[in-house]
């Protein structure tokens, strides 16, 4: 028995537009926002609670005052022009002090030597950021530390090229040691060497040619550095020296090496395990008395130091995530090709396990821009609470309360932002997996 | 199996010894993986290894390029025998090619970059070289098209196809198959085998193991049917097949066979 009819379509239907209340703008408002009674009445309370929000924020903003020389004056602008119990925002300090927030206290007849050194690190990180730019602009990134150094700090030009040729020694042990001592012994023969260059050949040479071809910028002291050059300085250098040795850790931590893995695991887990702050203290108070009583070691350069041996452990963790997501497979094919294992970490692993790191290091990353702040703990003047406090220490300015800190943190937020667009474009950019 | 005869002109097994195995052990932990390996590969050989999951057949062929590494006895490849030395190793594996189940193919790379990668960096070919000869081979398993995309835009029969490629790139001189259908739809099946049987057209020295009967009946000159780490029987296929002497190679070929 049948319990259907037979059918044969004899007419094909063409398609129709979907019914009035079920396409546009009405049908995303009715699923987003009133799909329910309970959404509806959420959405009423929310949007009222924004416009409540607005309502305080926006006429601050139109009050907002740009030419003024205190903020007394500021005050007297807004009860002038909008009656005396209108509020108001005082940019005018912005206006004044802009340059603090900028340079800290570096000579102000020298900004043009941070002003180059930021052009010149956008050159730098062009090739870095950006894959498709010709690789032959690498080596202006790899010299633009030892140029950026000068010009920022200044002195004999030959103090950072000797220290650059040690980074060539070093290469050039490592480049003959490799093949008959293996890469990690190889690196580490040729660190030693490096090592051995800058404590021994580094001043004798450096002054050396200092007196033959006297060739310098002023001297700038690290304390005169501050807000967002010191940030960023701090930042750049911590971020780059991070991710190599990111990588490195987490390599060491998955070693069959008992040696390598546990120095990698110690290391992560005590840089872990200790707030930035006991490391910036001990970065300002504690290494000096570890190293000779002569040597004085630059407090901003102990800092970066610090910095990035703690973005590298958490780097490292990230980076191990990733090196776990991937196949064994993977591994395998590598293996089975006949590549050793650093061509295969760095042809097949590392370009995989970081693209699927991506995130995490970057959030890394701007985290660890955004701690820069806290050297304000070991004396020095970041943009948020050190140039704030010196700026509210005037009696012009004495009370302004709200303008330092929106201005310091929407810098903050443009540049954290970009990294966090730039990671996502990256991201699409490397997508070739097509799942 | 391949809708053209297959040519055996240069199916020539050779005096000359590819591939020694002298009573090899391999344990997992405790557990005790193959038991007592004795097997002389000669050149030109296509042998199929075949045999129930877990048997050991693809641990077997995985120690030969050391991807597992044996406890006792001695595996010698091309006359270099595998020991913990490292030289000794990759040399054994720039020399022999392997094919996975999984195809693993590097996702982040091309297929061009797929099979140059291993040429460039460990024979040291020029890039334009090696790219030449890979299109040569990616033209022989006929994907030539197909060289500038992405491993995730093609088929599971296409992958396979690229990743023999990318071995054969390397000139290798013994190819492991292991298990390269059996991730593949039936239709997919079939253009990976003829790849295969063209190959061992060539006179490729080849071991594979697969439970594609068929393809060891037109191609192999050995079957070797493996049970509990152990090599139980082996024989040339038309014997194994017809005239199978262990009644646990009877049950096996029952099985796989029976409908």
């Amino acid at each position: 028995m049948t319990n259907f009819t037979p059918f044969v379509r004899s007419e094909m239907i063409d398609p129709r537009e979907p019914p009035s209340g079920q396409q546009g703008l009405v049908r995303w408002a009715r699923e987003n926002l009133f799909s329910s009674p309970a959404n509806s009445v959420l959405t009423v309370l929310g949007g009222l609670a924004i416009l409540w929000l607005l309502m305080g924020i926006v006429p601050w903003l139109m009050h907002s005052v740009w030419n003024a020389a205190s903020l007394s004056e500021c005050n007297a602008i807004i009860a002038q022009t909008w009656g005396p119990d209108a509020t108001g925002a005082c940019w005018a300090m912005v206006r004044e002090r802009w340059h603090q927030y900028t340079y800290g206290f570096y000579p102000m007849d020298q900004y043009w030597r941070p002003n180059l050194a930021f052009v010149l690190m956008l050159v730098a990180l062009a090739p870095v950021l950006f894959l498709s730019l010709p690789r032959k602009m690498m080596l202006f990134s790899l010299s633009f530390p030892f140029i950026a150094y000068w010009l920022l700090w200044g002195g004999t030009i030959w103090a950072p090229i000797v220290v650059a040729l040690g980074f060539g020694v070093m290469a050039l042990v490592f480049r003959f040691a490799s093949p008959k001592l293996g890469v990690p012994v190889g690196a580490g023969v040729g660190l030693l060497a490096a090592a051995a260059w800058w404590l021994l050949v580094q001043t004798p040479l450096s002054t050396a040619l200092h007196s033959a071809i006297p060739l310098g910028l002023r001297e700038v002291d690290s304390d005169q550095f501050g807000g967002f050059l010191l940030s960023i300085v701090i930042g750049i250098t911590a971020i780059s020296a991070s991710l190599p040795l990111g990588i490195l850790l987490a390599l060491g931590r998955q070693s069959d090496m008992l040696l390598v893995k546990s120095l990698s695991v110690g290391f992560i887990e005590f840089i872990r395990g200790v707030p930035l702050i006991t490391l910036l203290f001990t970065a300002s108070l504690l290494l000096q008395y570890f190293l000779p009583p002569e040597t004085n070691f630059d407090i901003i350069l102990r800092v970066i130091i610090l910095v990035t041996l703690f973005a590298a452990a958490y780097i490292a963790e990230v980076i191990r995530g990733g090196l776990a997501a991937l196949p064994r497979g993977q591994y395998e094919a590598a293996d089975a090709l006949g590549l050793d294992y650093w061509q295969a970490q760095r042809l097949i692993i590392m370009p995989q396990a970081l693209k699927i790191s991506i995130p995490g290091i970057v959030s890394s990353f701007i985290g660890l821009f955004k701690d820069t702040t806290l050297v304000a703990f070991v004396g020095l003047m970041d943009p948020l609470k050190g140039i704030t406090a010196v700026v509210r220490a005037d009696i012009n300015w004495k009370g302004i309360y709200w303008e330092p800190y929106i201005f310091a943190g929407a810098i903050f937020f443009l540049i954290c932002f970009g990294m966090s667009r730039y990671s996502m474009w990256l991201e699409r950019k490397l997508k070739t997996d097509h799942r | 199996m391949a809708e053209h005869a297959i040519d055996r002109s240069k199916m020539k097994v050779s005096d000359e010894v590819a591939i020694q195995i002298t009573n090899m052990n391999k344990w997992y932990g405790q557990f005790h993986v193959l038991r007592d390996v004795n097997m002389t590969v000669q050149k030109g050989e296509r042998i199929v290894i075949c045999g129930p999951s877990g048997s050991g057949k693809s641990t077997l062929i995985r120690c030969i390029n050391r991807l597992e590494e044996h406890q006792a006895g001695q595996i010698v490849v091309d006359g270099t025998e595998l020991t913990n030395d490292l030289k000794n190793i990759d040399k054994v594996r720039s020399e022999v090619g392997m094919v996975f189940q999984h195809f693993n193919l590097f996702p982040h790379l091309t297929i061009l970059e797929n099979c140059t990668l291993a040429p460039i960096w460990v024979r040291k070919i020029p890039k334009r070289e090696a790219e030449e000869t890979a299109m040569h081979f990616l033209s022989k398993v006929k994907i030539p098209d197909q060289a500038h995309k992405y491993p995730g835009q093609l088929s599971g029969g296409q992958q396979q196809r690229v990743a023999i490629a990318r071995s054969l790139c390397m000139k290798p001189r013994i190819m492991l198959f292991d298990e390269p259908t059996s991730a593949l739809d039936p239709e997919m099946i079939k253009e990976v085998l003829d790849t295969m049987i063209s190959l061992a057209e060539e006179g490729m020295t080849m071991l594979c193991v697969t439970h594609e009967m068929g393809f060891a009946q037109a191609v192999a000159n050995r079957v070797v049917f493996m049970d509990k780490g152990q090599i139980v029987e082996q024989n040339e296929p038309r014997e194994f097949f017809n005239n199978p002497q262990s009644d646990r190679t009877k049950l096996f070929l029952s099985q796989i066979l029976g409908h």
